[in-house]
């Protein structure tokens, strides 16, 4: 039963406003650091080294620790030093809450929005949704992690023209260590929130607020 | 946490743009997303390809209405917030009534599969200039087959112009056949382009039957009259319930 969850939750076609977003591939494409496959491997792979394990961790502690969720937000904002991004993220929690209210009619939207006047983080939105929908720290961690792969994918093949068979045959391959981290993550969710991971990438940060000046984009970030 | 947000007490739910007592995440009834008519500003999307005159028509529709109607509009643009800019450019309204969405390479998308960012924005605007009367939502520019979901506008409006040829009609497709009404802009130039506006005029009919059309010309002074006038007619239909 909590797999085809899962999977609902998962797919990129579940409505959550996150289509418009490139988590970043935008503005290293723009900079001429992905103009390979190769060099998107290596774009991902900065990611799962630096903030993925970050989201996964803090998506896991939503699902797992409900009474925590303010100090959480309040331990992920502090891990997310642009302003774009917070931004962002809160943005997207709050789209998030939207469709998994009618969804998942346990989730607590109004507790979650006021965690902050501009909504929750991401993450946090992603963890709670999940355990309002029966699912597992483990599964909040997972998810986090495959929309984070096919956000970047999915950007990549539209900006760049990349094979997508190509591209999808990169994240396949990625499947075994998205689980690792996931397994990592979930081992994590009971942990006090500042006790969790801080990897976070400077680079992504900087890139972010570059981006959101430029006159023509097509991704909002 | 804002005072009225008092977690699992229902309250007035006012930043979310509805009004209504709820329980955590629980809506208490099945207007939840869609509003009724006269309980909240009526919502009207306006689509079309690129470059037919959405933008124009919102600025017309702005300058028309917007001194008897309290008005917001949401634009959606493919690559930048350059919709937002000129509307705010032409001083149609105030700057803080006007708000852009990016809409990721997906404009469609935006307005149809997922859109939870479109409503966001306008349930923003609405919160904040209180109390609206008419939201206008402008997607970004793309083809034929573009519709708005039915839980983002309550009326919409579909775009083509006579110098994009005058097949379009006959192509169809759902903002053809079935938006609320059909606007067939730039018939000044149509004989530039040899299009024949009676042959679109009798395939957008037979594609729409009894739905209406407007033939207009936006660069003519008061070229969107009709229009306007098709807009208050919904607007006061709409606030009678």
């Amino acid at each position: 039963m909590t797999t085809a969850t899962l999977l609902l939750l998962a797919d990129s076609r579940f409505p959550t406003g996150a289509h418009a977003h490139s988590a970043g591939v935008e503005a290293s494409h723009g900079r001429g650091d992905v103009r390979t496959v190769a060099d998107l491997a290596t774009f991902i792979d900065g990611r799962l080294l630096t903030t993925a394990p970050t989201d996964a961790a803090f998506a896991a502690a939503a699902c797992a620790q409900p009474h925590q969720w303010g100090e959480l937000d309040h331990e992920l904002a502090i891990r997310t030093p642009s302003p774009r991004l917070r931004t962002v993220s809160r943005s997207l929690g709050r789209q998030l809450l939207r469709g998994a209210e009618r969804a998942w009619p346990a989730t607590p939207g109004a507790t979650l929005r006021g965690l902050h006047p501009e909504g929750p983080m991401q993450p946090i939105a992603l963890g709670a949704v999940a355990a309002a929908a029966g699912l597992t720290p483990h599964d909040a961690a997972l998810c986090t992690l495959h929309h984070l792969v096919g956000a970047v994918t999915t950007a990549a093949v539209r900006l760049a023209g990349f094979d997508p068979f190509e591209v999808h045959a990169l994240a396949a391959r990625l499947g075994p260590r998205l689980d690792a981290l996931a397994a990592t993550a979930a081992a994590q969710a009971h942990d006090a929130p500042a006790l969790l991971p801080a990897t976070t990438s400077l680079l992504a940060d900087i890139l972010a607020e570059h981006h959101t000046t430029w006159e023509v984009r097509l991704f909002a970030s | 946490m804002p005072p009225d947000h008092v977690p699992g007490q229902p309250h007035d739910h006012t930043r979310d743009g509805h009004t209504h007592g709820h329980h955590d995440g629980l809506p208490d009834d099945a207007t939840w997303a869609f509003g009724s008519p006269g309980t909240r500003p009526l919502r009207i999307g306006i689509g079309g390809p690129v470059g037919s005159g959405k933008t124009a028509l919102v600025a017309s529709l702005c300058r028309l209405l917007a001194q008897q109607v309290s008005t917001v509009v949401v634009t959606n643009d493919i690559f930048t917030t350059e919709d937002a800019e000129a509307l705010r450019r032409m001083a149609v309204l105030p700057d803080d009534r006007i708000a852009p969405v990016e809409t990721g390479a997906c404009p469609h998308t935006a307005i149809r599969d997922d859109i939870s960012a479109n409503l966001d924005a306008v349930e923003q605007l609405e919160a904040l200039h209180a109390p609206v009367a008419l939201t206008l939502l402008e997607s970004g520019g793309d083809n034929l087959t573009a519709i708005f979901s039915r839980a983002l506008v309550d009326r919409q409006i579909f775009v083509i112009d006579v110098a994009g040829g005058d097949k379009v009609p006959r192509k169809g497709g759902p903002g053809v056949t079935t938006a609320d009404l059909l606007v067939i802009n730039k018939t000044d130039l149509a004989p530039l382009v040899r299009a024949d506006l009676g042959v679109m005029d009798r395939d957008a009919k037979a594609r729409r039957g009894t739905l209406p059309i407007e033939f207009t010309s936006l660069v003519a002074p008061d070229g969107a009259r009709a229009v306007a006038d098709w807009v208050l007619a919904q607007l006061a239909q709409w606030q009678a319930g």
